[in-house]
């Protein structure tokens, strides 16, 4: 417990350390709320679908938790390339405690940023249906954050060097952004399209965060909330096998 | 403290470690020399549970390191060739991280941190990121750090690389005293033959993953009718220059040989 704990400490640490790095990540969620929502404002109202700005909010905390979660699990490849990694694989704690520890400290980084990216679409001018459920929208998150922390740190345990990491990012991370219905609504797509949404957990996630935030989903919340569970557990698992199976 | 039998290491057609034997007595200091590429790393990544052998045996402390590897890793510490350090936390904070992986008590861990950093110079400087910290500084942060948990065994692979021969003579000194009061038993590599000669009871010289010598630094050189440990080893191994993909660590190499020059 105590070894979780020092490396999830450890990534809080490397991050609120970081300022212009903190800085430097809420600038791409503040360039989609500030371009999308107010260039795209207009013609979203006109076609009849109500504020851009209200729809688009879930949307650009979603991609803050997922950018955040996923690279702070490939930020294994740091750790991997100035030694960090070796001296948590030679220590006497079970390498499933060591990637808990990543896991959960990148959780709670991406968390963190989520939340401040609310705080950015409050300002803003961006208004929840309903303040008292806001809890709700921290598990949203919080499990958000988890599955990409997981998978992140799946990626992160089988790369070998950053050569890999634009592959990842044009192949892998953006389209789990675009497909995931954090810009535009999910409904009245192409069948082959609809179906893709279907299979990417973001979608799930920032539905969720859309149903709690502005009473507006796709699917049922419990349904969102069940799929965010199990893919949770599944990338988790990924993770850990992956980690496992690390030879330096 | 460490029994090696017959162990080899294949990667694909290549055989890294071929079949070496050797043992380590407890409180010892063994140097492991070889050129580059000559398979003293991948032996040390094998003895330290971070690679598994094709074939062989090693017994750390009496235990086998492929099926009770946290049990080994308990026992040793290990100053890596190339840093292992995390840059953006300070001294101190690496010491922690350390010493909570390793299970050590709070207390101890807080006492044997202060008396370690101070031993090795750092404590003035514990709070500051390790980023700021100059190469020799960094290297006496991992030993001491190695310590912090006493380790029975200690390994260090490369450690004086790069270091000026201040920082060089201070480092052994101190692993020399520690090794004394403590009696932690000591492995080795260096490419310093003076370094091996100054500080190591016994040593091995490995060449193309082959053990190919073996005894204390007297024994090899009568062995070889050559009045320098460096004689000796470049009389069992060679002189031609070995052809080895480079690493950040033999640019290092070449970095501190351009400087002592």
């Amino acid at each position: 417990m105590n070894a979780i704990y020092i490396l999830w400490l450890r990534e809080l640490k490397r991050y609120t350390r970081s300022k212009a790095q903190v800085i430097a990540s809420l600038g791409q969620p503040l360039l989609y709320l500030l371009v999308l929502g107010f260039g795209l404002g207009p013609v979203f109202q006109r076609a009849g679908n109500g504020s851009y700005l209200q729809f688009v909010a879930p949307g650009v905390i979603g991609m803050s938790i997922l950018f955040t979660s996923i690279f702070s699990g490939i930020g294994l490849l740091w750790d991997r390339q100035f030694g960090f990694l070796k001296e948590t694989l030679v220590a006497p704690v079970p390498r499933l405690t060591v990637m808990i520890g990543k896991t959960l400290g990148g959780a709670t980084v991406a968390t963190i940023q989520g939340l401040l990216v609310l705080i950015i679409c409050l300002i803003a001018g961006f208004r929840p249906v309903n303040w008292a459920i806001l809890p709700v929208v921290l598990v949203f998150m919080i499990l958000t954050a988890i599955v990409f922390s997981g998978l992140g740190i799946a990626i992160g345990s089988m790369l070998q060097d950053m050569q890999g990491f634009q592959l990842i990012m044009n192949f892998l991370v953006m389209p789990i952004f675009f497909l995931s219905g954090a810009l535009f609504p999910l409904d009245n797509l192409p069948s082959v399209l609809s179906f893709v949404t279907r299979i990417d957990p973001l979608s799930y996630g920032i539905d969720g965060l859309r149903n709690v935030l502005i009473g507006t989903s796709q699917f049922e919340p419990a349904i969102s909330l069940a799929v965010l569970c199990a893919v949770a557990v599944l990338f988790l698992a990924l993770g850990s096998y992956s980690f496992s199976r690390i030879q330096l | 403290m460490i029994r090696v039998e017959k162990l080899s290491k294949k990667f694909g057609e290549v055989t890294a470690v071929d079949d070496i034997s050797f043992d380590v007595a407890a409180g010892e200091i063994f140097a492991f020399l070889g050129p580059n590429g000559a398979g003293k790393t991948t032996t040390i990544k094998m003895l330290t549970t971070l690679l598994r052998p094709t074939g062989g045996t090693i017994s750390i402390d009496g235990l086998d390191p492929a099926t009770q590897p946290n049990e080994v890793r308990k026992r040793f510490g290990i100053v890596f060739q190339d840093p292992s350090l995390d840059q953006e936390l300070t001294a101190y904070e690496n010491m922690e991280i350390h010493g909570v992986l390793y299970h050590v008590p709070r207390k101890i861990r807080h006492e044997r941190t202060e008396m370690l950093l101070k031993l090795f110079e750092l404590w003035e400087r514990r709070k500051a990121y390790v980023k700021e910290f100059s190469g020799g500084m960094k290297r006496r942060l991992e030993i001491a750090r190695g310590f912090l948990h006493t380790p029975k065994i200690l390994f260090l692979d490369e450690p004086t690389l790069g270091l000026d021969p201040q920082s060089r003579n201070q480092l052994w000194t101190h692993v020399k005293n520690l090794n004394k009061a403590e009696g932690v038993t000591v492995f080795l590599t260096t490419h310093y033959m003076d370094e091996a000669e100054r500080v190591a009871d016994r040593l091995a010289i490995i060449d193309h993953g082959k053990i190919v010598a073996q005894g204390s630094p007297q024994e090899l050189r009568e062995q070889t009718g050559t009045d320098s440990l460096e004689g000796a080893f470049l009389a069992l191994t060679g002189s031609s220059i070995r052809d080895e993909k480079a690493g950040s660590a033999d640019q290092m190499r070449q970095i501190a040989k351009m400087w002592r020059r």
